[in-house]
């Protein structure tokens, strides 16, 4: 008798801690995984599945540190993230994870972190945040420069007064101002244009739309960063989060598998090629 | 029981010893498949009888052709290789892989037992052998494995026959995966005019080789044997370079030549079907009117259709262009990067059964004159 692998297909029970909504469309999920053996590494994203619906990847945006208290921030666009909006508290979801690469945060230790978000890409890239506020001291100079389409729409407001008081310098820009509004507007590319970094010592984080992490990694490369040192996190249709389906493929990659974080150099050839 | 024949020297048979092969092989609990005329079409199918095979049948291919033309006489296998291959019965089109029971305060997940059908599959050829060991590198050779495939693939016996003739489609002579078998089954037949060379190719073929073998082969039988397969060699005229493939590709991923075989493919996705290697599949949900019982179903799914990239944001591949453009440099470049083999075996099915007669070693042949 053969002696069969374990299902990658395998579900586990979590149940729904806390909602809190976040931004217009945007709620974070609270889970909580009980008995399960569970650790995870920022940047690495969780398959959350409702029966009868469906199965969407989602990132993971609570400190790996405290795995226990697991957060997904998540957008209400399609039929599983949507249906998600209708659980409360007390509810359960499937899941399995975590999958993919992560921020190498250990091994850019005492290197300047540039963290570049645009809009609910802020959410993958908070796990690592909050890594680097809890080993401060072994990082050199960290900034964050997060652009959101209005105001209203910047993720993790509450946040930002604490990422500064850790020594983070927080960096604002919209596409649309309000009349209250007293910072930046434009792209987030301007503020990485102005933002003032030593290219050798420079480490860069970005998530977002995939034309704007193009921009922000051909700024930074342009600034004088290694493409070696230039971290991106790609979207790609992930159905089976094991490298099994197919679904992710992307030139000699599986993103759920290979990425969804990648070395800017090993993938700027192919992100601009259109459509592929 | 007759002493087993060490695995190795070819034997000589009789043609009905088959049937012998057969029987034996279904006293040994095995379904026993091969080639079998269905719908105009040599399908692989369960069989019992000698008389099911296809004998005298074969097969006109061309891209976009297949039409079979019968003899009174010939051999048991002068076909080549019809729209199935190996590929169903490992990774099935539509299968379980969670089950999702209601229960008091929440979901139960459960994983299905995997099916271990013992089957023997006769008449196997060297491409499909390949593609069978491509997909082991697809579903057993990464971190996660899929134990369906490990459960069905483990209860395969695998006969194979050397080609005694190539479809026009074939190239598996340039992708070095054919037309002779060199490894990869359980018992290995060559068709001779009047009777089977027969060799062991693992240590399970003995039992059978010693009750259908005849005589040890004479050295103009093998002589015979190992001419077949070079001349239907010989009669190929496709073609793709493996070694230079992968590059041709990639560094023309802005051909215009992509444009225009867009303006030819249906993005049908009939390619991706019937290719022995393709892999790609979805998991949907489908669930009983109330909602207590959901079954996780995996189908086979296409690069060809839109929603093969869906993402939050739009498909990745929105064109029949880029789509087309996945496939090919996915099947004959980047899969090389990710499992260390080309995708292709060179089996010609996607030429044959494209609608519209796309032959990929034409559109490969057309972006070597470099980048344009």
């Amino acid at each position: 008798m053969t002696v069969l692998p374990p299902s990658p297909w395998q579900t586990i029970p979590a149940r729904v801690r806390a909602i809190t909504p976040e931004v217009p469309d945007v709620t974070t999920y609270d889970l909580e995984l009980p008995g399960a053996d569970y650790a995870f590494r920022p940047g690495q994203f969780n398959m959350l599945y409702l029966a009868g619906v469906g199965e969407v990847a989602i990132s993971i945006s609570s400190d790996p540190a405290t795995p226990q208290q697991l957060r997904h921030t998540i957008r209400a666009v399609g039929n599983v993230t949507r249906a998600l909006t209708r659980l409360t508290a007390g509810d359960t979801l499937g899941l399995r994870g975590p999958f993919g690469t992560a921020w190498p945060v250990e091994a850019v230790r005492g290197h300047d972190i540039v963290i570049v978000a645009g809009g609910l890409g802020l959410a993958p890239l908070r796990p690592a945040i909050y890594h680097l506020i809890r080993h401060r001291p072994d990082y050199g100079r960290i900034a964050v420069l997060y652009g959101a389409r209005t105001p209203a729409d910047l993720l993790y407001a509450h946040e930002y007064d604490w990422w500064q008081a850790a020594d983070i310098d927080v960096q604002l820009t919209v596409d649309v101002g309000t009349p209250t509004w007293r910072g930046a507007i434009g792209f987030v590319t301007t503020l990485l244009a102005q933002q003032p970094l030593e290219p050798a010592r420079t480490v860069v984080f970005t998530c977002g739309p995939e034309v704007m992490m193009r921009f922000v990694a051909t700024g930074a490369v342009n600034r004088g960063v290694a493409a070696e040192r230039i971290f991106v996190s790609l979207e790609r249709n992930m159905n089976c989060a094991v490298a099994l389906c197919g679904h992710c493929q992307f030139g000699p990659s599986f993103v759920c598998q290979d990425g969804p974080v990648f070395a800017y150099a090993n993938v700027r050839r192919l992100l601009l090629v259109e459509n592929l | 029981m007759t002493p087993a024949p060490p695995p190795g020297p070819p034997w000589w048979m009789k043609k009905p010893a088959l049937q012998t092969l057969i029987d034996r092989l279904r006293a040994d609990g095995y379904e026993v498949l091969g080639p079998r005329m269905a719908d105009g079409a040599i399908t692989l199918a369960p069989l019992t009888n000698l008389a099911h095979l296809p004998r005298g049948v074969r097969d006109d291919q061309q891209p976009g052709r297949y039409r079979l033309t019968m003899a009174d006489d010939g051999g048991y296998f002068d076909h080549v290789v019809g729209p199935h291959s190996l590929k169903p019965l490992v990774f099935p089109p539509r299968t379980t892989v969670l089950e999702v029971l209601r229960v008091r305060d929440g979901w139960e997940y459960r994983t299905p037992e995997p099916p271990q059908p013992k089957r023997a599959i006769l008449g196997v050829r060297a491409c499909d052998l390949h593609a069978l060991a491509i997909q082991d590198r697809v579903f057993l050779g990464g971190a996660y494995r899929d134990p369906e495939y490990a459960a069905r693939r483990a209860g395969l016996f695998l006969i194979a026959v050397n080609c005694s003739r190539s479809a026009p489609t074939c190239f598996c002579a340039s992708m070095n995966t054919g037309p002779a078998v060199r490894g990869g089954a359980d018992l290995i037949l060559t068709e001779l005019t009047d009777g089977f060379l027969g060799v062991a190719g693992s240590d399970r073929a003995a039992p059978y080789l010693a009750a259908v073998g005849e005589r040890p082969a004479s050295p103009e039988e093998q002589a015979e044997a190992a001419a077949i397969p070079q001349r239907a060699a010989a009669q190929q005229t496709r073609r793709i370079d493996p070694t230079t493939v992968h590059d041709t590709l990639m560094n023309n991923l802005e051909h215009r030549r992509w444009a225009d075989v867009a303006k030819r493919c249906l993005s049908c996705a009939n390619c991706t079907m019937v290719c022995p290697t393709c892999f790609c599949s979805t998991v949907n949900d489908v669930s009983d009117l109330v909602g207590t019982h959901t079954r996780r179903q995996r189908v086979w799914e296409s690069c060809f259709n839109e929603e093969h990239s869906h993402t939050a944001g739009g498909p990745v591949h929105p064109t029949t262009k880029s789509r087309y453009r996945q496939w090919l440099t996915h099947k004959l470049a980047t899969w090389i990067d990710q499992f260390g083999t080309s995708g292709c075996v060179g089996c010609g099915r996607c030429i044959t059964w494209c609608p519209v007669g796309i032959d990929i070693t034409e559109e490969v042949a057309a972006m070597e004159g470099g980048r344009v």
